[in-house]
Protein backbone atom coordinates (compact mmCIF):
# COMPACT_ATOMS: atom_id res chain seq x y z
CA UNK A 1 0.00 0.00 0.00
CA UNK A 2 1.55 3.88 -0.36
CA UNK A 3 0.74 6.18 2.73
CA UNK A 4 -1.83 7.47 1.22
CA UNK A 5 -3.69 4.17 1.51
CA UNK A 6 -2.30 3.14 4.53
CA UNK A 7 -3.86 6.34 6.78
CA UNK A 8 -7.25 5.93 5.07
CA UNK A 9 -7.07 2.03 6.35
CA UNK A 10 -5.82 2.99 9.45
CA UNK A 11 -8.71 5.66 9.86
CA UNK A 12 -11.37 3.42 8.64
CA UNK A 13 -11.04 0.13 10.71
CA UNK A 14 -9.20 -1.72 7.89
CA UNK A 15 -6.50 -3.82 7.17
CA UNK A 16 -6.41 -2.62 3.73
CA UNK A 17 -7.76 -0.76 1.00
CA UNK A 18 -7.37 -0.22 -2.46
CA UNK A 19 -7.80 2.48 -5.04
CA UNK A 20 -11.30 3.20 -5.83
CA UNK A 21 -12.81 1.64 -2.92
CA UNK A 22 -15.22 3.73 -1.08
CA UNK A 23 -14.15 4.22 2.40
CA UNK A 24 -15.91 6.02 5.49
CA UNK A 25 -13.05 7.77 7.30
CA UNK A 26 -12.79 8.86 10.81
CA UNK A 27 -11.19 12.40 11.11
CA UNK A 28 -8.96 13.75 13.68
CA UNK A 29 -9.35 17.58 12.55
CA UNK A 30 -12.05 19.88 10.43
CA UNK A 31 -11.53 22.59 9.68
CA UNK A 32 -13.56 25.86 8.26
CA UNK A 33 -12.89 29.45 7.38
CA UNK A 34 -14.98 32.61 7.45
CA UNK A 35 -15.84 32.19 3.73
CA UNK A 36 -16.71 28.67 3.74
CA UNK A 37 -18.11 27.98 7.83
CA UNK A 38 -21.18 30.17 6.65
CA UNK A 39 -23.18 27.81 4.56
CA UNK A 40 -22.08 24.93 7.16
CA UNK A 41 -23.24 26.07 9.55
CA UNK A 42 -26.52 26.82 7.50
CA UNK A 43 -26.32 23.08 6.56
CA UNK A 44 -25.44 22.13 10.19
CA UNK A 45 -28.71 23.93 11.60
CA UNK A 46 -30.75 22.30 8.53
CA UNK A 47 -29.74 18.60 9.46
CA UNK A 48 -30.88 19.52 13.16
CA UNK A 49 -27.59 18.55 14.49
CA UNK A 50 -27.16 19.79 18.05
CA UNK A 51 -23.74 19.49 18.74
CA UNK A 52 -20.12 19.39 17.03
CA UNK A 53 -18.90 15.62 17.20
CA UNK A 54 -15.36 16.98 19.71
CA UNK A 55 -14.99 20.64 20.01
CA UNK A 56 -10.95 20.38 20.66
CA UNK A 57 -10.59 18.83 16.60
CA UNK A 58 -13.29 21.25 15.09
CA UNK A 59 -11.19 24.60 14.04
CA UNK A 60 -12.98 27.90 12.72
CA UNK A 61 -10.12 30.08 11.06
CA UNK A 62 -10.86 33.67 10.25
CA UNK A 63 -8.38 34.82 7.49
CA UNK A 64 -10.26 35.35 3.99
CA UNK A 65 -11.81 38.69 4.42
CA UNK A 66 -10.77 39.97 7.98
CA UNK A 67 -10.22 42.43 9.36
CA UNK A 68 -13.61 42.63 8.32
CA UNK A 69 -13.65 44.00 4.49
CA UNK A 70 -17.43 45.41 4.47
CA UNK A 71 -20.82 45.08 6.12
CA UNK A 72 -21.51 41.80 5.04
CA UNK A 73 -18.72 39.87 6.24
CA UNK A 74 -19.36 41.65 9.48
CA UNK A 75 -22.93 40.57 9.54
CA UNK A 76 -22.05 36.68 8.51
CA UNK A 77 -18.83 36.95 10.60
CA UNK A 78 -21.14 37.58 13.94
CA UNK A 79 -22.55 34.57 13.28
CA UNK A 80 -19.63 32.68 13.19
CA UNK A 81 -18.16 33.56 16.06
CA UNK A 82 -21.54 32.78 17.85
CA UNK A 83 -21.30 29.32 16.39
CA UNK A 84 -17.57 29.29 17.85
CA UNK A 85 -18.84 30.18 21.31
CA UNK A 86 -21.63 27.97 21.22
CA UNK A 87 -19.57 24.45 20.61
CA UNK A 88 -16.98 25.97 22.12
CA UNK A 89 -14.89 25.22 19.21
CA UNK A 90 -11.02 26.01 18.41
CA UNK A 91 -11.58 29.69 17.48
CA UNK A 92 -8.67 32.19 15.62
CA UNK A 93 -9.77 35.36 15.13
CA UNK A 94 -8.00 38.22 13.39
CA UNK A 95 -5.26 39.10 15.35
CA UNK A 96 -4.91 35.67 17.40
CA UNK A 97 -3.95 33.28 14.05
CA UNK A 98 -3.77 34.06 10.23
CA UNK A 99 -4.43 32.16 7.15
CA UNK A 100 -5.74 29.07 8.32
CA UNK A 101 -3.14 26.90 6.34
CA UNK A 102 -0.49 29.06 7.60
CA UNK A 103 -1.47 28.38 11.12
CA UNK A 104 -2.71 25.37 11.31
CA UNK A 105 0.70 23.00 10.87
CA UNK A 106 2.27 25.81 13.15
CA UNK A 107 0.26 25.32 15.99
CA UNK A 108 0.71 21.77 16.41
CA UNK A 109 -2.75 20.82 14.61
CA UNK A 110 -1.35 18.48 12.13
CA UNK A 111 0.88 15.40 12.45
CA UNK A 112 1.69 12.25 10.89
CA UNK A 113 -0.54 9.87 10.01
CA UNK A 114 -3.60 11.92 10.83
CA UNK A 115 -6.19 12.32 8.70
CA UNK A 116 -7.89 16.36 8.32
CA UNK A 117 -10.96 17.81 6.04
CA UNK A 118 -11.06 21.48 5.65
CA UNK A 119 -14.14 23.74 4.10
CA UNK A 120 -10.94 25.30 1.60
CA UNK A 121 -9.49 23.31 -1.20
CA UNK A 122 -6.06 24.22 -0.12
CA UNK A 123 -6.31 22.05 2.68
CA UNK A 124 -4.01 19.52 1.10
CA UNK A 125 -1.12 21.86 2.53
CA UNK A 126 -1.08 19.30 5.41
CA UNK A 127 0.46 16.52 3.76
CA UNK A 128 3.85 18.00 3.66
CA UNK A 129 3.82 16.24 7.43
CA UNK A 130 2.79 13.81 6.18
CA UNK A 131 -0.49 13.56 6.85
CA UNK A 132 -3.66 13.21 4.46
CA UNK A 133 -5.74 16.26 3.91
CA UNK A 134 -7.82 17.13 1.33
CA UNK A 135 -10.71 19.81 0.78
CA UNK A 136 -14.50 19.54 0.81
CA UNK A 137 -17.11 22.09 0.59
CA UNK A 138 -19.33 23.18 3.02
CA UNK A 139 -22.25 20.32 3.32
CA UNK A 140 -19.39 17.68 3.78
CA UNK A 141 -18.03 19.63 6.32
CA UNK A 142 -20.74 20.25 8.29
CA UNK A 143 -21.30 16.29 8.04
CA UNK A 144 -18.01 16.11 9.32
CA UNK A 145 -18.07 18.44 12.17
CA UNK A 146 -21.38 16.67 13.33
CA UNK A 147 -20.22 12.77 13.12
CA UNK A 148 -16.54 13.17 12.60
CA UNK A 149 -16.51 11.05 9.60
CA UNK A 150 -16.70 11.54 6.08
CA UNK A 151 -17.00 9.13 3.18
CA UNK A 152 -14.06 9.07 0.62
CA UNK A 153 -12.75 7.09 -2.56
CA UNK A 154 -9.79 6.19 -1.77
CA UNK A 155 -7.27 7.65 -4.65
CA UNK A 156 -5.03 6.02 -6.70
CA UNK A 157 -1.29 7.73 -6.37
CA UNK A 158 0.96 9.20 -8.55
CA UNK A 159 4.45 9.03 -7.55
CA UNK A 160 6.91 12.02 -8.69
CA UNK A 161 10.83 12.08 -7.79
CA UNK A 162 12.70 14.93 -7.91
CA UNK A 163 16.46 14.12 -8.46
CA UNK A 164 19.86 15.75 -9.45
CA UNK A 165 20.90 18.94 -7.33
CA UNK A 166 19.14 21.85 -5.82
CA UNK A 167 20.44 25.31 -8.12
CA UNK A 168 20.55 28.64 -6.50
CA UNK A 169 16.99 30.41 -6.20
CA UNK A 170 14.64 27.31 -6.67
CA UNK A 171 12.18 26.83 -4.23
CA UNK A 172 9.18 24.28 -3.45
CA UNK A 173 7.17 27.03 -5.70
CA UNK A 174 9.58 26.05 -8.96
CA UNK A 175 9.30 22.54 -8.89
CA UNK A 176 5.40 22.45 -7.94
CA UNK A 177 4.67 24.88 -10.64
CA UNK A 178 7.16 22.79 -13.36
CA UNK A 179 5.14 19.93 -12.35
CA UNK A 180 1.85 21.16 -13.11
CA UNK A 181 3.23 22.68 -16.04
CA UNK A 182 4.23 19.03 -17.42
CA UNK A 183 1.23 17.21 -16.55
CA UNK A 184 -1.52 20.10 -16.57
CA UNK A 185 -4.40 21.08 -14.62
CA UNK A 186 -6.15 17.85 -14.37
CA UNK A 187 -3.16 15.95 -14.65
CA UNK A 188 -3.29 14.25 -11.20
CA UNK A 189 -7.31 14.22 -11.10
CA UNK A 190 -8.92 12.41 -8.45
CA UNK A 191 -5.71 11.17 -7.26
CA UNK A 192 -2.80 12.05 -4.44
CA UNK A 193 0.60 13.17 -5.57
CA UNK A 194 2.91 11.74 -3.35
CA UNK A 195 6.33 13.52 -3.54
CA UNK A 196 9.79 12.16 -3.18
CA UNK A 197 13.75 11.81 -4.25
CA UNK A 198 16.85 13.32 -3.10
CA UNK A 199 15.83 17.16 -3.86
CA UNK A 200 12.67 16.79 -1.22
CA UNK A 201 14.78 15.67 1.13
CA UNK A 202 17.22 19.30 0.95
CA UNK A 203 13.96 21.03 1.01
CA UNK A 204 12.18 22.89 4.22
CA UNK A 205 8.99 21.97 5.95
CA UNK A 206 8.06 25.25 4.06
CA UNK A 207 8.72 24.49 0.22
CA UNK A 208 7.01 20.97 0.79
CA UNK A 209 3.99 23.10 1.86
CA UNK A 210 4.18 25.18 -0.93
CA UNK A 211 3.70 22.17 -2.75
CA UNK A 212 1.39 19.89 -1.20
CA UNK A 213 -0.50 22.88 -0.97
CA UNK A 214 -0.52 23.42 -4.70
CA UNK A 215 -1.55 19.48 -5.41
CA UNK A 216 -4.91 20.52 -5.81
CA UNK A 217 -3.90 22.85 -8.96
CA UNK A 218 -3.25 19.93 -10.44
CA UNK A 219 -6.54 18.37 -9.67
CA UNK A 220 -5.32 15.96 -7.36
CA UNK A 221 -7.20 14.90 -4.01
CA UNK A 222 -3.83 15.15 -1.85
CA UNK A 223 -0.20 15.89 -2.09
CA UNK A 224 1.58 13.79 0.51
CA UNK A 225 5.42 13.45 1.52
CA UNK A 226 7.15 10.99 3.54
CA UNK A 227 8.00 11.69 7.17
CA UNK A 228 11.85 12.15 7.83
CA UNK A 229 14.29 14.29 10.20
CA UNK A 230 12.90 17.45 9.26
CA UNK A 231 9.18 16.56 9.77
CA UNK A 232 10.39 15.27 13.41
CA UNK A 233 12.15 18.11 14.16
CA UNK A 234 9.62 20.83 12.71
CA UNK A 235 6.66 18.94 14.80
CA UNK A 236 8.70 17.86 18.09
CA UNK A 237 8.10 21.38 19.68
CA UNK A 238 4.73 21.98 18.62
CA UNK A 239 2.39 18.66 20.30
CA UNK A 240 2.67 15.60 22.83
CA UNK A 241 -0.21 13.94 21.09
CA UNK A 242 0.93 10.11 19.80
CA UNK A 243 1.09 9.76 16.47
CA UNK A 244 2.25 7.25 13.75
CA UNK A 245 4.50 7.37 10.47
CA UNK A 246 3.36 5.65 7.69
CA UNK A 247 5.81 4.65 5.01
CA UNK A 248 4.85 3.13 1.30
CA UNK A 249 5.71 -0.10 0.65
CA UNK A 250 8.30 -0.97 -1.83
CA UNK A 251 5.66 -2.97 -3.77
CA UNK A 252 2.86 -0.15 -3.52
CA UNK A 253 0.65 0.48 -6.22
CA UNK A 254 1.29 3.80 -8.44
CA UNK A 255 -0.55 4.37 -11.59
CA UNK A 256 2.15 6.48 -12.67
CA UNK A 257 5.84 7.35 -11.27
CA UNK A 258 7.14 10.97 -13.12
CA UNK A 259 11.20 11.70 -12.36
CA UNK A 260 12.28 14.75 -12.99
CA UNK A 261 15.96 16.03 -12.84
CA UNK A 262 15.75 19.45 -11.67
CA UNK A 263 19.55 19.97 -11.70
CA UNK A 264 19.00 23.23 -14.11
CA UNK A 265 15.75 24.19 -13.18
CA UNK A 266 15.26 27.81 -13.45
CA UNK A 267 12.74 29.94 -11.49
CA UNK A 268 9.05 29.07 -12.70
CA UNK A 269 6.60 31.48 -13.98
CA UNK A 270 2.62 30.49 -15.17
CA UNK A 271 1.48 32.75 -17.09
CA UNK A 272 -2.65 33.94 -16.98
CA UNK A 273 -4.92 32.53 -16.90
CA UNK A 274 -3.88 28.91 -15.76
CA UNK A 275 -1.45 27.34 -13.65
CA UNK A 276 -0.44 24.81 -15.90
CA UNK A 277 0.99 27.45 -18.52
CA UNK A 278 4.40 27.96 -16.70
CA UNK A 279 7.93 28.93 -18.44
CA UNK A 280 11.37 29.53 -17.04
CA UNK A 281 11.79 33.02 -15.73
CA UNK A 282 14.29 33.56 -18.41
CA UNK A 283 11.52 33.39 -21.59
CA UNK A 284 10.15 36.53 -20.32
CA UNK A 285 11.30 39.69 -22.03
CA UNK A 286 10.03 43.03 -20.35
CA UNK A 287 6.60 42.29 -19.13
CA UNK A 288 5.64 45.34 -17.27
CA UNK A 289 4.10 44.88 -13.68
CA UNK A 290 1.83 46.84 -11.95
CA UNK A 291 1.67 45.24 -8.59
CA UNK A 292 3.76 42.01 -6.78
CA UNK A 293 2.14 40.38 -3.88
CA UNK A 294 4.51 38.27 -1.84
CA UNK A 295 2.17 36.04 1.27
CA UNK A 296 -0.96 33.62 1.14
CA UNK A 297 -0.88 29.89 2.06
CA UNK A 298 1.20 28.67 -1.15
CA UNK A 299 4.25 31.73 0.03
CA UNK A 300 3.83 33.51 3.34
CA UNK A 301 5.45 31.56 5.45
CA UNK A 302 8.89 33.12 7.51
CA UNK A 303 10.97 31.21 4.85
CA UNK A 304 9.41 33.27 1.86
CA UNK A 305 9.97 36.32 3.55
CA UNK A 306 13.16 35.81 4.15
CA UNK A 307 13.95 35.08 0.70
CA UNK A 308 12.00 38.30 -0.44
CA UNK A 309 13.81 40.36 2.19
CA UNK A 310 16.96 39.29 0.97
CA UNK A 311 16.44 40.29 -2.45
CA UNK A 312 14.90 43.87 -1.41
CA UNK A 313 16.84 44.76 1.10
CA UNK A 314 18.50 47.96 1.05
CA UNK A 315 17.34 48.33 -2.57
CA UNK A 316 13.22 50.57 -3.77
CA UNK A 317 10.53 49.13 -5.18
CA UNK A 318 10.10 50.12 -8.73
CA UNK A 319 7.86 53.39 -8.61
CA UNK A 320 5.65 52.23 -11.20
CA UNK A 321 4.91 48.81 -8.76
CA UNK A 322 2.75 48.31 -5.68
CA UNK A 323 4.39 45.53 -3.80
CA UNK A 324 2.68 44.41 -0.95
CA UNK A 325 3.60 41.91 1.30
CA UNK A 326 1.25 39.85 3.86
CA UNK A 327 2.50 37.66 6.38
CA UNK A 328 1.36 34.56 6.81
CA UNK A 329 0.51 34.59 10.45
CA UNK A 330 0.88 36.75 13.51
CA UNK A 331 3.44 34.05 14.22
CA UNK A 332 5.12 35.09 10.80
CA UNK A 333 5.09 38.83 11.17
CA UNK A 334 6.51 38.76 14.49
CA UNK A 335 9.33 36.96 13.47
CA UNK A 336 9.89 38.33 10.37
CA UNK A 337 9.88 41.76 12.21
CA UNK A 338 12.31 40.37 14.69
CA UNK A 339 14.71 39.39 11.92
CA UNK A 340 14.07 42.87 10.72
CA UNK A 341 12.51 41.40 7.49
CA UNK A 342 9.44 44.11 8.11
CA UNK A 343 12.16 46.98 8.36
CA UNK A 344 13.65 46.23 5.17
CA UNK A 345 10.04 45.91 3.42
CA UNK A 346 8.88 48.88 4.94
CA UNK A 347 11.90 50.86 4.03
CA UNK A 348 11.99 49.68 0.48
CA UNK A 349 8.71 50.97 0.03
CA UNK A 350 6.26 47.79 0.43
CA UNK A 351 2.90 47.63 1.93
CA UNK A 352 2.92 45.50 5.30
CA UNK A 353 -0.17 43.77 5.64
CA UNK A 354 -1.79 42.14 8.37
CA UNK A 355 -2.38 38.18 7.68
CA UNK A 356 -5.32 37.60 5.36
CA UNK A 357 -5.99 36.13 1.92
CA UNK A 358 -6.39 39.45 1.26
CA UNK A 359 -5.89 39.48 -2.71
CA UNK A 360 -4.94 36.01 -3.60
CA UNK A 361 -8.92 35.56 -3.68
CA UNK A 362 -9.47 39.27 -5.31
CA UNK A 363 -11.29 39.81 -1.38
CA UNK A 364 -9.86 43.76 -1.01
CA UNK A 365 -6.02 44.77 -0.19
CA UNK A 366 -4.60 44.83 -3.63
CA UNK A 367 -7.40 44.24 -6.26
CA UNK A 368 -5.89 44.65 -9.91
CA UNK A 369 -8.25 47.23 -12.22
CA UNK A 370 -8.07 45.95 -16.16
CA UNK A 371 -5.27 45.96 -17.77
CA UNK A 372 -3.19 45.85 -14.68
CA UNK A 373 -0.42 43.26 -14.29
CA UNK A 374 0.73 41.17 -10.87
CA UNK A 375 3.00 39.07 -10.17
CA UNK A 376 2.00 36.65 -7.07
CA UNK A 377 3.18 34.03 -4.71
CA UNK A 378 -0.29 32.89 -4.15
CA UNK A 379 -1.10 29.48 -6.40
CA UNK A 380 -4.35 30.51 -8.71
CA UNK A 381 -4.05 32.91 -12.05
CA UNK A 382 -7.89 32.03 -13.29
CA UNK A 383 -9.22 34.74 -14.97
CA UNK A 384 -10.96 37.36 -12.49
CA UNK A 385 -9.19 35.71 -8.83
CA UNK A 386 -7.66 39.27 -8.37
CA UNK A 387 -10.08 41.57 -9.77
CA UNK A 388 -11.23 42.86 -13.05
CA UNK A 389 -11.71 39.79 -15.55
CA UNK A 390 -9.23 41.66 -17.49
CA UNK A 391 -6.48 42.25 -15.70
CA UNK A 392 -3.72 39.41 -15.59
CA UNK A 393 -2.18 37.47 -12.77
CA UNK A 394 1.75 35.80 -12.90
CA UNK A 395 2.59 33.13 -10.29
CA UNK A 396 6.17 32.95 -8.93
CA UNK A 397 7.96 32.19 -5.73
CA UNK A 398 8.93 34.54 -3.59
CA UNK A 399 12.49 35.01 -5.31
CA UNK A 400 10.84 36.08 -8.67
CA UNK A 401 8.41 38.18 -6.98
CA UNK A 402 10.26 40.16 -5.25
CA UNK A 403 13.28 40.73 -8.32
CA UNK A 404 10.47 42.07 -10.13
CA UNK A 405 8.89 44.23 -7.36
CA UNK A 406 12.24 45.72 -7.93
CA UNK A 407 12.60 46.05 -11.54
CA UNK A 408 9.20 46.61 -12.45
CA UNK A 409 9.16 43.59 -14.72
CA UNK A 410 9.15 39.88 -14.60
CA UNK A 411 12.94 39.25 -13.36
CA UNK A 412 15.39 36.04 -12.40
CA UNK A 413 16.44 37.11 -8.88
CA UNK A 414 20.27 36.37 -10.23
CA UNK A 415 19.75 39.73 -12.29
CA UNK A 416 19.28 42.14 -9.20
CA UNK A 417 21.52 39.91 -6.91
CA UNK A 418 24.72 42.37 -6.57
CA UNK A 419 28.16 40.93 -6.34
CA UNK B 1 -36.98 14.62 -16.65
CA UNK B 2 -34.81 17.68 -18.05
CA UNK B 3 -35.49 19.59 -20.69
CA UNK B 4 -34.04 22.94 -21.79
CA UNK B 5 -31.18 24.58 -23.61
CA UNK B 6 -27.54 23.89 -23.81
CA UNK B 7 -24.88 26.41 -22.80
CA UNK B 8 -21.49 25.37 -23.92
CA UNK B 9 -18.68 25.91 -22.12
CA UNK B 10 -14.84 25.13 -22.89
CA UNK B 11 -12.11 23.39 -20.49
CA UNK B 12 -11.06 24.05 -17.11
CA UNK B 13 -14.14 26.39 -16.05
CA UNK B 14 -12.95 27.16 -12.52
CA UNK B 15 -15.06 28.02 -9.40
CA UNK B 16 -13.30 32.21 -9.45
CA UNK B 17 -15.37 31.79 -13.27
CA UNK B 18 -18.22 30.36 -11.62
CA UNK B 19 -18.85 32.66 -9.46
CA UNK B 20 -16.17 35.37 -7.89
CA UNK B 21 -15.48 35.30 -4.37
CA UNK B 22 -16.34 38.63 -4.28
CA UNK B 23 -19.73 37.16 -4.20
CA UNK B 24 -19.12 34.27 -2.02
CA UNK B 25 -21.06 36.02 1.13
CA UNK B 26 -23.93 35.53 -0.58
CA UNK B 27 -26.55 32.98 0.54
CA UNK B 28 -29.72 33.04 -1.45
CA UNK B 29 -29.37 30.69 -4.44
CA UNK B 30 -31.00 33.00 -6.74
CA UNK B 31 -29.33 36.08 -5.36
CA UNK B 32 -25.89 33.91 -6.31
CA UNK B 33 -27.36 32.65 -9.61
CA UNK B 34 -27.25 36.30 -11.04
CA UNK B 35 -23.93 36.44 -10.96
CA UNK B 36 -23.20 32.77 -12.12
CA UNK B 37 -20.45 32.36 -14.85
CA UNK B 38 -19.97 36.26 -14.24
CA UNK B 39 -16.27 35.63 -15.12
CA UNK B 40 -16.46 34.31 -18.81
CA UNK B 41 -19.86 34.92 -19.65
CA UNK B 42 -21.00 37.94 -18.08
CA UNK B 43 -24.62 37.52 -19.79
CA UNK B 44 -25.18 34.30 -19.02
CA UNK B 45 -27.57 34.65 -16.09
CA UNK B 46 -29.79 36.88 -18.54
CA UNK B 47 -30.10 33.98 -21.44
CA UNK B 48 -29.85 30.84 -19.45
CA UNK B 49 -33.81 29.97 -18.90
CA UNK B 50 -34.86 27.76 -16.17
CA UNK B 51 -34.22 23.84 -17.29
CA UNK B 52 -31.69 24.57 -19.35
CA UNK B 53 -28.36 22.70 -19.19
CA UNK B 54 -24.65 23.70 -18.93
CA UNK B 55 -22.10 21.61 -21.37
CA UNK B 56 -18.76 21.39 -21.02
CA UNK B 57 -15.54 20.05 -21.62
CA UNK B 58 -13.13 18.51 -18.93
CA UNK B 59 -11.78 19.74 -15.52
CA UNK B 60 -15.57 20.82 -15.19
CA UNK B 61 -15.52 23.46 -11.56
CA UNK B 62 -11.86 22.96 -10.64
CA UNK B 63 -10.04 25.51 -8.25
CA UNK B 64 -11.93 26.66 -5.19
CA UNK B 65 -14.20 24.42 -2.62
CA UNK B 66 -16.79 27.38 -2.80
CA UNK B 67 -19.97 25.47 -2.47
CA UNK B 68 -21.51 28.35 -3.78
CA UNK B 69 -20.28 27.34 -7.36
CA UNK B 70 -22.81 24.86 -7.57
CA UNK B 71 -25.52 26.55 -5.61
CA UNK B 72 -25.04 29.47 -7.78
CA UNK B 73 -25.86 27.43 -11.19
CA UNK B 74 -28.60 25.65 -9.22
CA UNK B 75 -29.85 28.97 -8.54
CA UNK B 76 -29.73 30.29 -12.22
CA UNK B 77 -31.93 27.82 -12.88
CA UNK B 78 -29.52 25.70 -14.76
CA UNK B 79 -31.00 21.88 -13.97
CA UNK B 80 -27.93 20.05 -14.79
CA UNK B 81 -24.38 19.84 -15.95
CA UNK B 82 -22.61 17.19 -18.35
CA UNK B 83 -18.98 17.43 -19.16
CA UNK B 84 -16.27 15.17 -19.96
CA UNK B 85 -14.90 15.15 -16.38
CA UNK B 86 -15.26 17.04 -13.50
CA UNK B 87 -12.89 18.29 -10.59
CA UNK B 88 -13.09 16.25 -7.60
CA UNK B 89 -14.59 19.12 -5.14
CA UNK B 90 -17.13 20.09 -6.98
CA UNK B 91 -18.76 16.66 -7.91
CA UNK B 92 -19.00 16.11 -4.44
CA UNK B 93 -20.68 19.63 -3.36
CA UNK B 94 -23.25 19.22 -6.62
CA UNK B 95 -23.93 15.67 -5.17
CA UNK B 96 -24.43 17.04 -1.74
CA UNK B 97 -26.90 20.08 -3.00
CA UNK B 98 -28.70 17.99 -5.38
CA UNK B 99 -27.33 19.32 -8.72
CA UNK B 100 -27.18 16.77 -11.30
CA UNK B 101 -23.74 16.38 -12.82
CA UNK B 102 -23.18 13.78 -15.89
CA UNK B 103 -20.06 12.68 -17.40
CA UNK B 104 -20.25 12.33 -20.66
CA UNK B 105 -18.00 12.91 -23.61
CA UNK B 106 -20.05 11.78 -26.48
CA UNK B 107 -22.90 14.29 -25.25
CA UNK B 108 -20.31 17.25 -25.15
CA UNK B 109 -18.38 16.68 -28.39
CA UNK B 110 -21.84 16.25 -30.36
CA UNK B 111 -24.08 19.08 -28.64
CA UNK B 112 -24.03 22.96 -29.56
CA UNK B 113 -24.98 25.71 -28.07
CA UNK B 114 -28.39 26.27 -27.58
CA UNK B 115 -29.08 22.97 -28.96
CA UNK B 116 -32.30 21.03 -27.33
CA UNK B 117 -31.78 18.71 -24.85
CA UNK B 118 -33.57 15.90 -22.71
CA UNK B 119 -31.95 13.91 -19.78
CA UNK B 120 -33.66 10.87 -18.04
CA UNK B 121 -31.60 10.91 -14.33
CA UNK B 122 -32.75 7.30 -13.42
CA UNK B 123 -31.09 5.95 -16.98
CA UNK B 124 -28.80 8.75 -17.62
CA UNK B 125 -29.50 9.01 -20.99
CA UNK B 126 -29.25 12.60 -22.74
CA UNK B 127 -31.28 12.89 -25.98
CA UNK B 128 -29.85 15.96 -28.32
CA UNK B 129 -33.42 16.83 -29.77
CA UNK B 130 -32.14 18.68 -32.07
CA UNK B 131 -29.46 16.44 -33.98
CA UNK B 132 -31.92 13.44 -32.90
CA UNK B 133 -29.08 11.88 -31.21
CA UNK B 134 -29.52 10.03 -28.01
CA UNK B 135 -26.02 9.52 -25.82
CA UNK B 136 -25.67 7.13 -22.53
CA UNK B 137 -23.98 9.10 -19.14
CA UNK B 138 -21.68 6.80 -17.17
CA UNK B 139 -23.58 5.77 -14.36
CA UNK B 140 -22.75 6.89 -10.92
CA UNK B 141 -20.93 4.14 -8.14
CA UNK B 142 -23.80 2.52 -6.19
CA UNK B 143 -22.67 4.87 -3.00
CA UNK B 144 -23.42 7.81 -4.76
CA UNK B 145 -26.48 6.71 -5.88
CA UNK B 146 -27.80 6.08 -2.27
CA UNK B 147 -26.65 9.55 -1.16
CA UNK B 148 -28.58 11.17 -4.31
CA UNK B 149 -31.84 8.73 -3.26
CA UNK B 150 -31.71 9.74 0.25
CA UNK B 151 -31.85 13.33 -1.20
CA UNK B 152 -28.73 14.67 -0.82
CA UNK B 153 -25.96 14.32 1.99
CA UNK B 154 -27.83 15.79 4.51
CA UNK B 155 -30.22 13.41 4.14
CA UNK B 156 -28.02 10.32 3.97
CA UNK B 157 -26.25 11.43 7.21
CA UNK B 158 -29.30 12.00 9.61
CA UNK B 159 -30.25 8.15 8.24
CA UNK B 160 -27.16 6.77 8.71
CA UNK B 161 -26.08 8.09 12.37
S1 LIG C 1 -4.35 32.49 0.79
FE1 LIG C 1 -5.55 32.29 -1.09
S2 LIG C 1 -5.51 30.14 -1.62
FE2 LIG C 1 -4.82 30.33 0.50
S3 LIG C 1 -6.62 29.98 1.75
FE3 LIG C 1 -6.46 32.19 1.40
S4 LIG C 1 -7.66 32.60 -0.45
FE4 LIG C 1 -7.32 30.40 -0.35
Amino acid sequence: MTITEKILASHSGKKKVTAGEFVNVNIDLVMSHDLSAGIAIQQFKKAGFQKVFDPQKVVMVMDHYVPNKDVMCATQNVELREFAREHKIVFYPEGKGGICHVILPEKGFILPGEVVIGADSHTCTYGALGAFSTGMGSTDTAVAMATGKIWMKVPPTIKFVYNGTLPEWIGGKDLILMTIGKIGVDGALYSAMEFTGEIVAQISIADRMTMANMAIEAGAKAGIFHVDQKTLEYIKPLSNRPYEVFESDKDADYTQVVEFDVSNLEPQVALPSLPENVRPVSTFRNVKIDQAVIGSCTNGRLEDLRIAAKLIKGQKVHPDVRCIVIPGSQQVYLEAMQEGLIEAFIRAGAVVSTPTCGPCVGGYMGILAAGEKCISTTNRNFVGRMGSPHSEIYLSGPAVAAASALTGTITAPKEVTQS
Amino acid sequence: MIKGKAHKFGANIDTDAIIPARYANLTVPEELGNHCMEGIAPDFSQKVLTGDIIIADTNFGCGSSREVAPISIKGAGVAGVIAKTFARIFFRNAINIALPLLQCPEAVDNTEQDDELEIDLTSGKIKNLTKNIVFSAAPYPDFIREIIDAGGLLNYAKKSR
